[in-house]
């Protein structure tokens, strides 16, 4: 161990120390030393970084955590989980003693009374040839020794997020060889702030320069609008100027950063000599390091500072550059707030008034070129709605993930998926249908011979009140024949519907079985864990992040109305169709019914299709912990949601995914395995809700596992045991 | 390749990559023992030859219970080893060899391990086929297939 290493000031930084202090680092070294005025620097070299992870294990923990299955079948659900298990080991395991001790000697002294701005500088950054900016995290105004240490831990994580996975694993760079310096630097707090790009990525004869006012984080992070100037690259002549609404700017909170309204006193806007002065000095940094440079800078009066300095990467926008969507995989706050208002102001109401009007019409009166351009017109309203899904609601799913992560930085437990027992008990659309479902089976139960009568369609003897909230389940869901909300078909005495409330019936009464959890006590602990001028903002992302953990299950429900009204006016084609293939618009008929999208193929290769004549068997297959218990049972493979009538209480439930409009089954299954991954995927929501073991991510669960099966399903740590059925 | 076929190429690259097997036996007591054998094994999977003195534990455990196990892995000592090693159980009868099918599994087994031939051939050793009627292939720590030969 060379503890001299651990800790350097930027003076004792060499140009070629890549490796020791990661490319933000030993370009900040250069320029300190050429003269250039640099924040005050502090830097925690790869060799701090390398010498906790090896006290600690890490860097087998981490490699046995990414290879359980071959990254390229997990799902990017799997790897957010996978990084924030990561991330929970950087935050709890102990720093060695030395380096604590080092670390308090070299960082709290200069750091005391001063606001630090912890940055990533992770070496693969400029030996990649690509530009990792914004993947890796840094925290502006962290105060106190204690939350340097956590900022640099969270740092060192940031190399094992899900967007830095990814975009190595793009780049074709070995987890393995990863390691990460970390600049501790004095925070200055300019009147305005910005980034310059020495040349365009536009034009090679020009230059950029945008600046906020206030800190720079409002530019990086997209919380503020920037003002922008073209520049002529040689003579720095201002070509054009875009101008911004300044009323808003980012400014140091307690800890942290917040977004305030502008002062009326604030500086108007920056002078054209300080434009000018930003671009010769941004042009003096490319000489420096021989080519163009992308400098982020911040300005006090007349005085410039260069907060970092890096090449750019590209002088065009290049095709080939994927960072941005890994870097969309992390929304902030602010834009999640923005998108929840969207969602549950506009397009969810909108979805279930459209889903209402679809339902109100009556066919019976359309001539079939008038049936053909209604199939037409719901075919489109459903790809729509479907395309809104994709862009809104599947990033909106990231507030629960926002939420997880912060929650595990401030609490730090012991289990990383503590966070979901604050997001569970919150309504549900398909949990508030299953309450509806069991209170059925009580009355069924509750009422010697009534579970007879239901069987055997015998619907008039059911009480008055029981009949009563029956029609009302049929009117709301539907039979649960087709797995469509809303849709119905056949004979109520044969629907999926009465079979479901006789199995439920014929068990022993009980309630959806959480685990007992003291919600409440979770929740003040989290929110007390912030200063009191925080809580507030606490208590608001604690909301969106229900708020998200809720839609996961409600947007399903909605986008299945309105893919069943979409059905109804299918069907209802198809069927004139039948009765009369060769009425006068039967082409119109065909070509509307071709416009709707075939089913969900069912998988290709079923256990029943593997198992057929084949030595093979699954033993132990690995997936996902996604709910922690244990449980044996009988499988249950749910393809098709005819596969659902015949789910009998105690079976593990096996599919591809538990689909919302199949929840119905849930709290009579002892288990849940599913084919995809993820934690925060609805059927592991669902079976935590139930306190159900689930493992997700199993990519062979419908290959080989076949119903009747004997299953083992370890929740704890996400292996599924299969014993074949004995043939 | 599909998944049986997958499977069978991880169990027969590791088997003709590993020369070292642990072998299973049980004494009559019911006594469980194990140990090292230099083994080979047949392209078809069906069987896994291996040698011992008559003198042996093993040889006197697996005369009073055929059945065995073998357990062949290429683990290197390494931390990585817990996701990046492979290990194949294979569970079967054994059978002492004798006359042409002797003289053919010496043959092999020499090809594989020439320095073993002195062993081979001495009368005191004791030349086993272990007919395997199950595999049990493990990789990335806790993923177990089962492949039934001759199924």
């Amino acid at each position: 161990m060379s503890d001299d290493k651990l800790i350097l000031p930027l003076a004792a930084i060499r140009p070629d120390d890549i490796a020791l202090a990661g490319g933000k680092g030993c370009a900040l070294s250069r320029l300190d030393r050429a003269g250039f005025q640099v924040p005050f620097t502090m830097v925690v070299t790869t060799v701090a970084y390398q010498h906790f992870v090896d006290a600690n294990g890490l860097q087998e923990k981490i490699l046995l955590e990414l290879n359980r299955k071959p990254f390229a079948e997990m799902r990017w659900e799997e790897i957010w989980d996978a990084a924030l298990r990561i991330r929970g080991m950087f935050m709890n395991h102990p720093l060695p003693t030395d380096l604590d001790q080092a670390l308090q000697q070299t960082l709290s002294p200069p750091f005391v009374d001063r606001p630090a701005v912890i940055r990533s500088s992770a070496p693969q950054e400029d030996s990649a040839g690509a530009s990792f900016a914004g993947i890796h995290e840094s925290y502006v105004n962290v105060r106190g020794h204690a939350a340097v240490l956590d900022h640099i831990r969270r740092v060192w994580a940031s190399l094992w997020s899900d967007g830095a996975l990814l975009y190595r694993q793009e780049l074709g760079l070995a987890p393995e060889s990863s390691a990460m310096a970390v600049l501790v630097q004095a925070l200055v707090v300019g009147d305005y702030s910005g980034v310059a790009f020495t040349v365009s990525p536009m034009h090679a004869d020009q230059s950029v320069i945008e600046a906020v006012p206030g800190l720079n984080q409002g530019l990086v992070d997209g919380l503020v609008a920037p003002e922008r100037w073209i520049l002529d690259r040689n003579t720095h002549a201002i070509v054009s100027h875009t101008a911004a609404d300044r009323s808003q700017s980012v400014v140091p909170a307690d800890q942290g950063i917040r977004v305030a309204a502008l002062p009326d006193d604030a500086p108007q806007g920056l002078s054209s000599s300080t434009i000018e002065a930003v671009a010769a000095l941004a042009r003096r940094i490319e000489s420096l390091f021989g080519s163009p440079q992308d400098v982020e800078w911040t300005v006090v009066d007349a005085d410039i500072t260069v907060l970092q300095a890096r090449p750019v990467t590209t002088t065009a926008a290049s095709e080939d550059d994927k960072r941005g969507w890994y870097l969309s995989l992390r929304r902030s706050y602010e834009n999640l707030q923005q998108l929840r208002v969207k969602i549950e102001d506009d397009l969810i109401p909108a979805m279930i008034r459209e889903a209402e009007e679809l339902a109100a019409i009556d066919f019976a009166p359309f001539s079939d070129i008038e049936l053909a351009a209604e199939v037409r017109r719901r075919v489109d309203r459903n790809q729509h709605w479907s395309n809104v899904y994709w862009a809104d609601f599947i990033p909106y799913a990231h507030g629960a993930r926002l939420f997880g992560q912060i929650y595990n930085d401030t609490i730090k437990p012991e289990n990383p998926y503590e966070f979901a027992d604050l997001l569970t008990d919150t309504p549900m659309a398909s949990l508030k249908r299953n309450r509806h479902l069991e209170a059925l089976a009580a009355g069924v139960r509750d009422v010697p011979g009534a579970a007879d009568d239901l069987r055997r369609g015998r619907m008039d003897n059911l009480p008055a009140s029981l009949r009563s909230s029956l029609d009302t389940f049929v009117a709301q869901y539907g039979t649960l024949s087709s797995g469509i909300t809303g849709d119905s078909e056949g004979a109520l005495t044969e629907s999926t519907l009465v079979r479901l409330i006789l199995e439920l019936a014929a068990r022993p009464g009980q309630s959806p079985a959480r685990q007992s959890v003291d919600h409440e006590a979770l929740v003040r602990r989290f929110i007390d864990a912030f200063s009191p001028e925080e809580r507030d903002w606490a208590q608001s992302l604690l909301d969106l992040a229900r708020s998200s953990y809720r839609l996961r299950d409600d947007d399903n429900i909605h986008l299945g109305r309105i893919e069943a009204q979409a059905h109804r006016a299918v069907r209802e084609a198809a069927a004139r169709l039948a009765n009369d293939p060769t009425t006068e618009d039967a082409d119109a008929l065909r070509e509307a019914l071709s416009l709707m999208p075939p089913a969900k193929p069912a998988p290709t290769e079923t256990a029943e299709k593997t198992a057929h004549g084949s030595g093979l068997q699954a033993r132990q297959l690995v997936g996902q912990p996604a709910g922690p218990g244990l449980a044996r049972g009988r499988a249950r493979v749910v393809t098709a949601p005819q596969d659902l009538k015949a789910f009998q209480s105690g079976e593990i439930l096996i599919c591809d995914a538990v689909d919302p409009n199949m929840t119905f089954v849930v709290p009579l299954a002892a288990a849940v395995v599913e084919r995809r991954g993820g934690m925060l995927i609805h059927g592991a929501i669902i079976a935590r809700e139930y306190g159900l073991p689930c493992v997700t991510g199993v990519p062979e669960a419908l290959q080989f596992i076949r119903s009747g099966d004997h299953v083992t399903v370890d929740g704890y740590l996400g292996i599924v045991i299969i014993s074949p059925a004995a043939t | 390749m599909d998944a049986q076929e997958t499977v069978r190429h991880h169990i027969h690259t590791l088997l003709t990559g590993q020369r070292l097997a642990t072998l299973s036996t049980c004494s009559a007591e019911g006594h469980p023992y194990a140990s090292l054998v230099a083994f080979d094994s047949d392209s078809d999977l069906s069987g896994m030859i291996f040698a011992t003195s008559r003198a042996t534990r093993k040889f006197a455990n697996l005369s009073h219970q055929a059945r065995a196990a073998m357990l062949v892995d290429n683990s290197g000592n390494v931390k990585s080893d817990i996701y990046a090693a492979m290990a194949v159980t294979a569970l079967g009868v054994t059978t002492e060899l004798t006359g042409a099918a002797e003289d053919a599994a010496v043959t092999r087994y020499i090809l594989k391990h020439p320095h073993m031939a002195k062993f081979v051939q001495a009368p005191s050793t004791a030349v086993l086929r272990l007919a395997v009627d199950v595999y049990y292939l493990v990789n990335r720590f806790q993923k177990v297939m089962e492949y039934h030969v001759g199924r």
